[in-house]
């Protein structure tokens, strides 16, 4: 047996070449013109390169083609590689933070709160109820953006270019309170270890009810333009079908599992972070194809508007980041008063706070599917090892099934619908 | 002949051509600028903002006159280089440069296409500026949508002052068009 | 999660089925079960664990790598399995040595595994035996090197700053 990793690598791209039809494995996934097949058995490879209108980032096929009809995918990714997951061991434990959050970069929250939530379990740190329900809150502000983002590129894929001013519109408002709560508008540094970087201002929680009474008003115009439209109906109904079991077996979770019919949500199933205070639906599609998924991420942004709301409404009082000095910077004004303070200060900003020797795996519900951040300590300032399994690098193995047997257009719209992030694919 | 060395007839006739080659150019850059094409060109968080500046209704890039972005680099003027240069991305965009037509310009956008960003990594190649020559950097993680435009509007000053180009030599980015 | 005791019982399942060599430790920290098994036994463990046990883990979340330098045998692979009647997870890892990295490919027991496997043998160098497109993800296909072993440089440019300016060779260069 010749070793896997002596063998060059063009041999293992002839795969993917002009070869006869004879022994294809029938597809699963409904199958368009395969009475046809025996006349063109010729097969055309094309690359769907890196740089194309249709991918979202910088994401490379090789397609093999027979007329319309996608026989085979081939995703080549690897092109925004970024060795996020070296240098954050080069970094301080709060520092990475920042190096993590630019992984999945429209979920940026995201990748924080599994970053911190998996230090703050190997530190054994609680955090306070106010840092807990602020989380809450500023994650689903960011699945409603994700989502919004989502629905703005998808639609342009499709056609619809109305959603992709009216999406990006809606997004600069919850942008608008990013900036407010945190001053950046993406990539705010607002989840620390331990709680939240800072309290909300004052005027926040009044610009936040403006924003969900508006947003719910703004979905249902939405859903009235593209719900009953007989030209995304006919481009997305009963198109890029896979079976839940496939799906299990790839590892796919988010929407694209709810869609094909099974409510796993880690919110639900696995509580963290108080989301077990909050009262909220799981929307579950029953086909699979991609009419469901983009129903399903619609009555997610509902239902994340709700979950808004409740957190606002029950926001407890109390400390924003916890009172342990050893881990979280100590309020300003304490600086000049206190000389303990001012040597917590010190310690933290030259050295950081160290971590026992452990190692641990803490998995949110991001909106793409379940993203883990796995953290190894060795006892130093800086992490020995940081891992994120992203969503869209496994949501991505599903793509060969959804496009399989179905014509080239259908399988864009499945890209589109897929939602894949590169920066979290590539990492 | 210098300047200096002409007189009376020679002078005059001298300064007429230049004066209408000046307008005419002048009225050529400022066409120019005020229809630059952006390129369809987004690797990583900084697309998004790319996207916000052009596809949100607020800050509208079309009111300076880049309403149609190209995806195609063959029919585009600017290349807006927004996010992380990987090095396996680096010889790719080299090639897309080299396919757009004269005269073009490149934006880079973000920190991570200036210089390596905070991703001083063997996975990053530092900063645009080693494969490509250019015009305009803006900074900022991801910068933000105003900022952008100001720069695309710094942009737009360059391409009507039309300061001196002759640092493309240097990068050897003259007659490198595609022509399959 | 399954807590101490339970662990403890699933490790004596497992020894009881697959073999008694199999399993090398048990570890649990922070409410998180991990079970260390050697590397051959690797597949008939986690085969176990997918079918015959009598509470199946059929999910496989995650499967990454870390490089546990200075600390022998340097290279951990961990699967993390997931039940969802049971809403449960359980780690299982194994070491390996750096000289002969070989571990056996269960990408036909769980097709989740092949783009994480591609990407553990592009950062660590981890030959998995069986997998049916061995070759790198994230780095560019002919890349040498291993990036993200303890021991891989860092790599980037080095800082200009005004003591060193003049001695580091530009690009103009």
């Amino acid at each position: 047996m010749t070793d896997p990793t002596r063998v060059p690598y063009r041999e293992r791209e002839r795969s993917v070449t002009m070869e006869r039809l004879e022994d294809q494995p029938v597809s699963e996934t409904t199958a368009v013109m395969e009475s046809d097949a025996t006349e063109s058995e010729e097969l055309f490879t094309i690359n769907i390169g890196p740089h194309h209108p249709a991918t979202h980032g910088v994401l490379r096929l090789l397609t093999t083609l027979e007329g319309e009809v996608v026989r085979d995918i081939k995703p080549i990714i690897g092109y925004v590689h970024t060795g996020i997951e070296k240098s954050c061991e080069d970094q301080q434990y709060w520092k990475a933070i920042t190096f993590v959050e630019r992984m999945d970069y429209l979920a940026y929250y995201f990748n924080a709160m599994a970053y911190c939530m998996a230090v703050e379990r190997l530190l054994g740190e609680e955090v306070p109820a106010r840092a807990q329900y602020l989380r809450v809150i500023h994650l689903e502000l960011n699945r409603i953006a994700s989502h919004l983002f989502w629905i703005a590129t998808a639609a342009l894929d499709i056609g619809a270019i109305t959603m992709l001013w009216w999406g990006c519109r809606d997004r600069d408002l919850v942008l608008d309170l990013f900036e407010m709560s945190s001053g950046q508008r993406m990539h705010t540094r607002y989840f620390q270890v331990g709680g939240v970087f800072e309290d909300i201002p004052p005027g926040w929680e009044a610009q936040v009810r403006k924003f969900t009474s508006l947003m719910s008003q703004r979905i249902d115009q939405y859903e009235a333009l593209l719900d009953r439209n007989e030209i995304w109906l006919r481009r997305l109904k009963n198109t890029g079908v896979v079976s839940q079991e496939r799906l299990l077996a790839l590892g796919v979770t988010g929407p694209l599992l709810r869609a094909a019919g099974n409510p796993w949500d880690l919110r639900k199933a696995m509580p963290y972070s108080s989301y077990d205070h909050f009262e909220f639906k799981i929307p579950v599609g029953t086909v699979g194809d991609n009419f469901d998924r983009y129903r399903v991420r619609f009555a997610e942004m509902r239902e994340s508007l709700k979950i808004v709301e409740q957190g606002l409404d029950g926001l407890p009082e109390g400390p924003y980041i916890t009172t342990n000095r050893k881990v979280a910077l100590p309020p300003r004004h304490e600086l000049a008063t206190s000389m303990e303070a001012l040597i917590h200060h010190f310690k933290l900003v030259t050295e950081g706070f160290r971590v026992p020797p452990g190692e641990t795996y803490a998995p949110v519900e991001s909106p793409r599917g379940e993203l883990g951040c796995f953290v190894v300590a060795d006892g130093s300032a800086k992490p020995a090892r940081v891992h994120m399994r992203d969503p869209s690098f496994v949501n991505l193995q599903a793509l060969k099934h959804m496009g399989e047997g179905g014509l080239i257009a259908d399988f864009i719209a499945s890209i589109a619908m897929l939602d894949p992030i590169l920066g979290g694919v590539d990492r | 002949m210098l300047r200096g060395q002409l007189e009376g007839k020679d002078l005059e006739e001298y300064v007429q051509e230049r004066v209408l080659l000046t307008r005419l150019e002048e009225a050529q850059n400022w066409a120019r600028k005020n229809a630059l094409w952006p390129l369809g060109f987004g690797l990583a968080c900084c697309a998004i903002e790319m996207i916000t500046v052009i596809g949100s209704p607020r800050n509208d890039l079309s009111r300076f006159g880049a309403e149609v972005i190209r995806f195609s680099p063959r029919q585009a003027d600017m290349l807006i280089l927004s996010g992380r240069v990987s090095i396996k991305m680096a010889p790719v965009i080299r090639r897309i440069y080299e396919q757009m037509l004269e005269p073009k310009w490149v934006i880079s956008m973000g920190a991570c296409a200036s210089s390596a960003g905070m991703f001083n990594n063997y996975a990053l190649v530092a900063g645009a500026d080693k494969f490509l020559p250019v015009d305009v950097y803006v900074p900022g993680c991801p910068p933000r949508p105003e900022a952008l435009m100001y720069g695309i509007i710094k942009l737009q000053d360059l391409i009507q002052n039309n300061q001196g180009q002759g640092w493309r030599e240097r990068y050897n980015a003259e007659g490198t068009e595609e022509i399959a | 999660m399954p807590d101490a005791t339970g662990l403890e019982l699933i490790a004596q399942r497992v020894r009881d089925s697959v073999g008694d060599g199999a399993v090398a430790g048990t570890w649990f920290y922070r409410e998180e079960a991990t079970l260390e098994v050697r590397p051959e036994s690797v597949r008939e463990v986690l085969e176990y664990l997918r079918d015959r046990d009598e509470e199946p883990w059929p999910l496989l979340m995650s499967l990454h790598g870390c490089d546990y330098l200075p600390d022998e045998p340097r290279i951990g692979v961990h699967y993390q399995l997931l039940s969802m009647e049971r809403t449960d997870r359980i780690n299982v890892k194994t070491r390996l040595g750096v000289d002969e990295p070989r571990l056996p490919s269960v990408v036909d027991l769980f097709p989740t595994a092949d783009f994480q496997e591609r990407e553990v043998y592009d950062m660590f160098g981890v030959a998995f035996q069986g997998h049916p497109d061995h070759r790198r993800i994230l780095m560019p296909e002919d890349y040498e090197g291993f990036p993200q072993r303890r021991d891989f440089p860092i790599g980037g440019e080095p800082v200009l700053f005004t003591f060193n300016e003049h001695k580091l060779p530009r690009w103009y260069d």
